[in-house]
């Protein structure tokens, strides 16, 4: 133990680094802030951590290059012993970062931490959430597979938005005219040189100013922050009801620490790597990419914006967010801190959470897209074929060959981008099925010139057999009137003569 | 010590110190900043762009739409796959053709042809366009991006190498008005 000792004092006397270590640990904060609500900066911190070792050994086995990317991956997920395992650690933590900063985020807003003096940790907060999210998106270019080139291509549609500069910021961010090799080392460069040395940085000052300021007191309700006053509060706090650091309050910390790591490393086992989907060839086309998980709200969003919109809510959206971030101590940098009386700032996070949570449970089934695959792979269920005439079953079958299924559902089989047609006799008479199907509109293309007479003739005669048992298909009352026809009630399946 | 108001030697050494990294800095940065560049300086006046074969024109036969793929005109030593490049050809009669590109005109995902019904559908955010690449419905704001091209003794070429982005000019043939 003395010759510890001796080492160690040898190397302090050069480093001088034990005294002030010493003293950040023991520094006094309010007793309750030993709280598990205070563990999540930490937790973040420790997945950084996780992050660094493990992307330093994928790169040992990973190759930048457009032509081998993919199959390095593969090698590391089926060759290289525990190369999967890595992966999934990598793509995991990933997951687990966004989400242990979203929740110090909001735990920070909610109990006001970013007010007087602390709104610099805030604001470098923000630069650091938006950082992880950048980790995020070049981590997915990086996992260069299908999913990685198109959403490439989905990026730059995007960037090229962006008025007078955008093409140029396309070509800046593809590295070249098209998404290729360049593309996938600049990517490479930001992720694992760019956008972690600032991380590191700014991480390192985000600490130094939780050390030189002190961890935010618990939020009383009536304890109202001011300028003027707020320092010496805070210090008479410490003091009086204080506690060092070290270990009144890191011991929870630590736990919840090795807790998150030990979830990280049960998902990678337990789920595996993510990906990678089909080699990156731009010819293979037969692919529907989807961003990782939490881009998935934004893939939404971009599905059910009217496209009007679309410009303005990608270009503006994102910059009234982060400026409104950014601000934030600035407009309230004063006041009230606790959750309890700031019902504002908790509708804003319940709404967030309500909005971000509803598009990403959307994209998981997008109902917007068309079932590629409907028209070929799901039948016209029976029970729409029984006892119908072949003129209706004729129209099945043009129903089915024309893609309709595509969009249009029966039985709950096929796509939802348009209107189930289960029943949809009652909802449309003859007359309107026929101009729905012939010109289109309200989202649907017209179908005037890729169907004959014949098709459109035997098509609407089947969808007039599509309503509930017991219930009349809609009918045109003022040509029954004209004609002098009175409506049968007890209406079977038989469809009116045609017109 | 000298006095606030005079520049001692030290002083001024100091300073011509810092002018002479600022003036090696700025010599530094035109390079430096010329590289980061390229991609975007190298690419004006459509250096990209260059006439790419797709194949005979008996390949396409009439009225029909058919994928071709062609090879970028710039490749690099690690592009891999990544050079070749699908398309929509369609012989609308003769030698009178169209060529999409299949990136959709919204975000660019790749849309697939449905000769049945005539319509090119996005996997994507459910964009559809008609036969001759006009929207149909869905999100896109235009119809496809098509690629000029010319036949030649029965072959087809297409003026190739940059990828349609929906907001950039790279639109060939629809050129809009520059931003005001």
């Amino acid at each position: 133990m003395r010759l510890i000792a001796q080492v160690g004092d040898w190397f302090d006397r050069r480093l001088q680094l034990a005294a002030p270590i010493r003293e950040a640990a023991e520094h006094p904060v309010p007793r309750n802030t030993a709280s598990w609500f205070y563990v999540f900066g930490s937790a973040a911190l420790t997945i950084f951590m996780l992050q660094i070792v493990t992307g330093i050994l994928l790169a040992l086995i990973y190759v930048p290059s457009a032509g081998e990317a993919w199959s390095s991956l593969q090698a590391l997920n089926h060759d290289v012993t525990l190369g999967w395992f890595i992966r999934a650690l990598h793509g995991w933590g990933s997951n687990f970062m966004i989400a242990i900063v979203l929740i110090h985020m909001v735990q920070v807003f909610l109990f006001g931490a970013y007010k007087f003096p602390r709104e610099l940790t805030w604001i470098v907060g923000v630069f650091l959430l938006l950082m992880t999210l950048g980790m995020a998106f070049s981590g997915q270019v990086l996992r260069f597979d299908q999913d990685a080139y198109w959403g490439l291509g989905i990026g730059a549609s995007i960037a090229s938005h962006v008025p007078i500069i955008g093409p140029a910021a396309v070509k800046l961010m593809l590295g070249g005219p098209i998404i290729a090799g360049a593309t996938l080392s600049r990517f490479f460069a930001l992720h694992v040189f760019v956008i972690p040395g600032m991380l590191i940085g700014f991480v390192g000052v985000h600490l130094l100013m939780v050390l030189k300021l002190g961890i935010n007191e618990w939020p009383m309700p009536g304890r109202l922050v001011k300028k003027a006053t707020y320092t010496t509060e805070y210090h008479e706090l410490t003091k009086q009801d204080g506690a060092p650091f070290v270990p009144y309050a890191i011991w929870k910390d630590l736990f919840f620490a090795a807790f998150i790591l030990l979830a990280v490393a049960a998902c990678a086992m337990y789920f595996g790597p993510f990906g990678p989907t089909g080699r990156p060839d731009p010819t293979i086309i037969q692919t529907a990419p989807k961003p990782d998980y939490f881009f998935l709200w934004l893939y939404a969003l971009l599905s059910l914006l009217p496209p009007s919109m679309e410009t303005p809510a990608l270009l503006i959206g994102p910059v009234l967010a982060i400026i409104g971030l950014l601000l934030l101590p600035f407009v309230s940098g004063e006041g009230e801190k606790s959750w309890r009386r700031r019902p504002i700032a908790v509708l804003t996070v319940m709404l967030t959470a309500v909005t971000l949570g509803t598009l990403t449970h959307l994209a998981g089934f997008t109902p917007w897209s068309p079932h590629m695959n409907a028209w070929s792979g799901d039948p016209v269920p029976e029970k729409f074929l029984h006892g119908i005439s072949a003129l209706q079953r004729q129209g099945a079958l043009v129903f089915q060959v024309k893609q309709c299924r595509n969009c249009h559902s029966l039985g709950e089989l096929g796509g939802q981008r348009g209107p189930a047609l289960d029943t949809v006799a009652v909802r449309l008479t003859q007359g309107q099925l026929i101009r729905q199907v012939i010109q289109g509109g309200g989202n649907m293309p017209a179908y005037g010139k890729n169907l004959s007479p014949a098709e459109t003739t035997a098509l609407v005669s089947f969808l007039e057999t599509l309503h509930p048992a017991g219930q009349s298909p809609a009918r045109d009352a003022s040509r029954d009137a004209e004609l002098g026809v009175v409506p049968d009630r007890q209406n079977s399946s038989q469809p009116p003569g045609s017109p | 010590m000298s006095n606030e108001n005079t520049l001692s030697r030290r002083g001024l050494f100091m300073k011509l110190g810092i002018l002479f990294n600022g003036l090696v800095a700025s010599a530094l940065a035109v390079p430096i900043v010329g590289f980061v560049l390229s991609s975007i300086t190298r690419g004006r006046s459509n250096a990209y762009l260059s006439w790419v074969p797709l194949g005979s024109v008996s390949e396409f036969p009439e009225g029909e739409t058919r994928l071709a793929t062609f090879r970028n005109p710039n490749v690099m030593p690690t592009d891999g796959k990544t050079v070749d490049t699908a398309c929509w050809v369609r012989r609308v009669e003769g030698e009178q053709f169209q060529v999409f590109a299949v990136n959709c005109a919204h975000l660019g995902c790749p849309v697939r042809w449905f000769p049945q019904s005539g319509l090119f559908m996005c996997p994507c955010h459910g964009g559809a366009y008609y036969r001759d690449g006009s929207r149909a419905s869905g999100p896109p704001e235009r119809g496809l991006f098509e690629y000029l091209y010319k036949v030649q003794s029965g072959l087809i070429t297409i003026q190739a190498g940059e990828l349609f982005t929906p907001g950039a000019s790279a639109s060939l043939v629809e050129k809009k008005p520059p931003c005001v």
